[in-house]
């Protein structure tokens, strides 16, 4: 691993965030999510503040995941998945009939839990978004490529070894190349589900840097189940929990409480919320 | 310094046996009997390489070398024992019938991966299962009664030179038609096999980028199947060079040196089914170029493995 990476830049509690997203990318609006009959969460309202950081925490089986999912037409892959409900992005409604899910995903990408590279180079990899896509580039490929891998801290490790199989990395190299290839596609959202529960402290530290340093250019949503992370690189927080529905017993998740991640970790004002995140939940 | 289990066992703890309590004969009795069946199989394999062998070498005592792999026409009957002909009528029927095989089972294969439902998935993979389990002489009875005629009587005859001539009875185009047809099963079954065991992963991080489902299909999953693909056109292909009774009935029975659709060949497999089946007598240098055509075909199949295996090797993309 190499040490190059700065501190974080700023910590959260230094940076003044508004009270309310002033123009929020990302608004879900009365969002329900049904797998088949199973309502699966429970009427959410969220807005997701441009070139912020906003966590969505809670414990497992909530339904941070399905939001998250359904932010960038995702869900769409699970047969079952039914939305209620408007998500907007920049004001138009993700899911109107009108709407291809697929130009969605090319202006919201998406970091996985599990490093999924592709079993091609490393440069392939970062590639492959630009290509599919038909971007055109205001510089070379190789220049973009290098661009990219520059900005997910991983170039100085990979650029004598780009021809070699991303698999030859190790899991925080992975799922920074990860991260490298969401970016390649400039996308303005980047949608990341628990990026850092495959990988070590060092390797953590080194993508939540990487997350504070994109805030700049990106807006970032990040599922995460460790509250210090929440905590260390988040503007925004959201506390989901599951809650049985009285007749058939299933855990429909809904949210909280969202506010400034000061405030949530300092000052929430659920009791739920102040369990939670004191380690009393249970 | 060594240490025994008694050293360390000192006299309070009881006595520790960490010995096999039993012979375990059953299972050493198990094990013998799987490993009779494994050096069977090999022992079968070179038995019949051995046999091969040694009657392709009494054939070479009587036909030097130079005659066998010269240009010409194949007519043992009158002392002529050229190859050439033979190979050519398989290459030609194996190759008109790969190029309906490949495209149409890799096609097949990439739509009940990942386009059809599980449900359309769950009822189409086991009737395309059964299909690769029937009888290749159905197939050769399809082809006689029924293909030949029909493409003989649409035969394209305003084409200009040889491909505008109508064909005879039996001829090569309708047997690789019904052969292409035949490997599509196969093909497709093991390229789906090979492309529902790429990991879900890849499939969404693709999506994740905006790829559209043909691409996600063309650019990563077929990529990451490579190899399985691969395993499956060479499955196709030997299976296309050893099929006997199809060629047989269908493909005619003049041995032409020709890559037209509409000439009749004799491939290697139907000369030696007819050979062998005709009452020869034993140890006529007739009844040895069975062998000497066994082995080129066998040296064809296992060649045809070795490129294959090279670009495995070569062009896998190995997930974990
Ligand atoms: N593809 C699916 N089909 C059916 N039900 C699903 C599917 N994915 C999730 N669910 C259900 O929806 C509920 C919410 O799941 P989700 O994965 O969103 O939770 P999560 O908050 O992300 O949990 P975790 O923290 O463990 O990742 C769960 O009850 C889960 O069983
Ligand atoms: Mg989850």
């Amino acid at each position: 691993m190499s040490d190059a990476h700065a501190p974080l830049v700023e910590a959260s509690a230094t940076r003044t965030v508004p009270d309310a997203p002033l123009n929020p990318v990302i608004e879900a609006v009365d969002l329900n999510i049904y797998y088949g009959s199973f309502h699966a969460v429970y009427d959410v309202n969220l807005a997701y503040g441009k070139n912020e950081i906003t966590a969505m925490i809670g414990p497992s089986g909530c339904g941070k995941s399905t939001v998250l999912r359904c932010l960038n037409r995702m869900n769409d892959l699970v047969a079952s998945a039914r939305v209620e409900g408007t998500v907007t992005y920049h004001g138009i409604n993700i899911y109107d009939p009108k709407v291809d899910p697929i130009e969605v995903r090319r202006h919201i990408g998406m970091v996985f839990q599990k490093p999924n590279p592709f079993p091609k180079s490393i440069y392939d990899n970062v590639a492959y978004g630009p290509k599919v896509t038909g971007m055109k580039l205001e510089s070379s490929l190789d220049e973009h490529v290098e661009w990219c891998l520059r900005k997910a801290a991983l170039w100085d490790e990979v650029k004598d070894k780009l021809k070699e199989s991303a698999f030859s990395l190790s899991g925080g190299q992975q799922q920074r190349l990860c991260i490298a290839r969401a970016i390649a596609t400039k996308p303005d959202v980047i949608l990341m589900d628990e990026p850092c529960s495959a990988l070590d402290p060092i390797a953590t530290a080194a993508v939540e840097d990487l997350m504070v340093e994109l805030r700049n250019d990106y807006t970032i949503i990040i599922v995460t189940h460790n509250m210090q992370q929440a905590a260390r690189v988040s503007d925004r927080t959201a506390f989901f929990t599951a809650r049985p529905d009285e007749t058939t017993g299933n855990r429909t998740g809904l949210l909280v409480e969202f506010d400034k991640t000061t405030t949530i970790f300092s000052n929430p004002s659920d009791q739920r919320t102040e369990d939670y995140i004191s380690g009393r939940f249970g | 310094m060594s240490t025994t289990l008694s050293d360390v066992q000192d006299g309070e703890t009881p006595p520790i046996n960490l010995g096999p309590s039993s012979s375990r004969l059953g299972e050493k009795a198990i094990v013998g009997w799987l490993l009779l069946c494994a050096s069977l199989s090999v022992l079968i394999t070179v038995g019949i390489v051995a046999a091969l062998l040694g009657d392709t070498i009494r054939f070479f005592q009587r036909v030097p070398l130079s005659e066998f792999f010269r240009v010409g026409q194949w007519a043992p009957w009158q002392g002529d024992f050229p190859v050439f002909n033979l190979v050519m009528g398989t290459l030609n029927i194996t190759m008109y019938a790969l190029i309906i095989a490949i495209p149409g089972g890799l096609g097949a294969a990439i739509w009940l991966s990942e386009y059809a439902s599980n449900r359309t998935r769950k009822i189409v993979k086991p009737v395309i299962e059964v299909l690769e389990g029937v009888p290749t002489v159905a197939y050769g009875l399809f082809a006689l009664l029924f293909i030949a005629p029909m493409l003989k009587s649409v035969w394209p005859t305003w084409l200009p030179g040889k491909l505008g001539q109508e064909p005879e009875l039996q001829f090569a185009g309708a047997a690789a038609l019904v052969m292409g047809v035949m490997l599509i099963p196969t093909i497709a079954s093991i390229s789906e096999d090979a492309m529902r065991a790429v990991p879900s992963g890849l499939r969404q991080a693709a999506y994740g980028l905006g790829s559209t489902k043909m691409q996600v299909a063309l650019k990563v999953v077929v990529p990451a199947a490579l190899s399985g693909i691969v395993a499956a056109f060479v499955l196709g292909i030997s299976r296309g060079i050893g099929e006997t009774m199809l060629v047989l009935m269908a493909a005619g029975a003049t041995p032409n040196a020709s890559l037209w659709p509409n000439d009749s060949v004799l491939t290697m497999t139907a000369f030696i089914a007819r050979t062998a089946g005709g009452d020869i007598s034993h140890g006529s240098t007739e009844y040895y170029t069975i062998f000497a055509v066994g082995s080129v075909l066998f040296v064809m199949t296992l060649g045809m493995n070795m490129i294959a295996d090279f670009f495995v090797r070569r062009f896998r993309e190995t997930y974990e």
